[in-house]
């Protein structure tokens, strides 16, 4: 829990934070918006996989049910 | 460990990770550019393999001295899910190592260790293949298991850092925890570790309990 908070701290740092000199970031595509559809599109995909797992987690349960 | 709570913590960590690992500051840097979050995904793989390999080796010093064949099966099922998350060490390393050293593959010696360790770890498995008899299978496989993890702990952990290299932490090099100076990355890092961690106990503990029902179903 303690990291979660940490993470989002860090989170709300990172909007006030601003970019130094000429090393190259991908600035634009934050600023436009645009990386919110990448971890739209991450979380997506992980959360069907982590729900995917409890529903072979439900399965498991039960096959040991049943013997 | 059937319990559900521990399992929806891990989503959730490794969920905000991805959040916070494309959202969050990081340190601006040449060469790394904005691969530097590659770290909340690529180090995790690795810290996962490490603890399912350990996992294995205690199940195995646990199996020799009670001979219980549940505990092999766990030793074998951490040993298979801890080839996939090396697999995707290895992936995502070479990707990550191909945009930023200009080749998938460098002769390091971190890269080199942790492609023998991870023969080393097939041939784990192809052993227990090669072996008939179910108790001989279990026993050889069992100390071989326990001399492997040392050696890949050698191989991925100490040798490199004792040589030239270019992988961040072995040799002269610095870590990412050296170039985070304003622990931004610290708290996502930990998050995601911990996290994934939990993912690949839990599906190792899955791969388990199908186990037992397969052999349950075999004895009959």
């Amino acid at each position: 829990m303690r990291n979660f908070l940490f993470t989002i701290l860090a989170l709300m740092i990172g909007l006030s934070a601003n970019a130094q000199e000429k090393v190259q970031m991908a600035d634009g595509l934050r600023a436009e918006g645009k990386i919110y559809i990448v971890v739209a599109v991450m979380l997506v995909i992980f959360l069907a996989v982590a729900i995917y797992l409890f529903t072979i987690d439900q399965k498991v349960k039960k096959l040991e049910k049943d013997k | 460990m059937r319990k559900r709570w521990w399992k929806i913590l891990a989503v959730v960590m490794v969920a905000s990770t991805i959040i916070g690992g494309l959202l969050g500051p990081v340190p601006v840097l040449p060469i790394l550019n904005e691969t530097i979050r590659n770290v909340y995904f690529h180090v995790p793989m690795w810290f996962t393999m490490m603890v399912l390999y350990l996992i294995s080796l205690i199940y195995s010093i646990k199996y020799l001295n009670s001979g219980k064949r549940e505990y092999d099966f766990m030793a074998v099922e951490a040993v298979n899910t801890g080839i996939i998350f090396c697999a995707c060490g290895l992936m995502t390393g070479m990707l990550w190592a191909n945009i930023t050293w200009g080749t998938p593959w460098t002769n390091d010696p971190q890269l080199n260790g942790a492609a023998i360790a991870t023969l080393m770890y097939l041939a784990y498995l192809v052993l227990r293949n090669a072996l008939e008899e179910e108790q001989k299978r279990a026993k050889i496989s069992a100390i071989y298991n326990i001399f492997a993890f040392p050696i890949m702990i050698v191989l991925i952990y100490i040798l490199p850092k004792m040589n030239d290299s270019l992988h961040p932490g072995s040799g002269g090099n610095s870590t990412f925890g050296d170039l985070d100076m304003d622990n931004y990355m610290r708290p996502v890092f930990y998050t995601a570790v911990i996290g994934w961690i939990l993912i690949g106990c839990w599906i190792a503990s899955l791969r388990y309990r199908i186990r037992l029902i397969e052999d349950k179903r075999n004895s009959f």
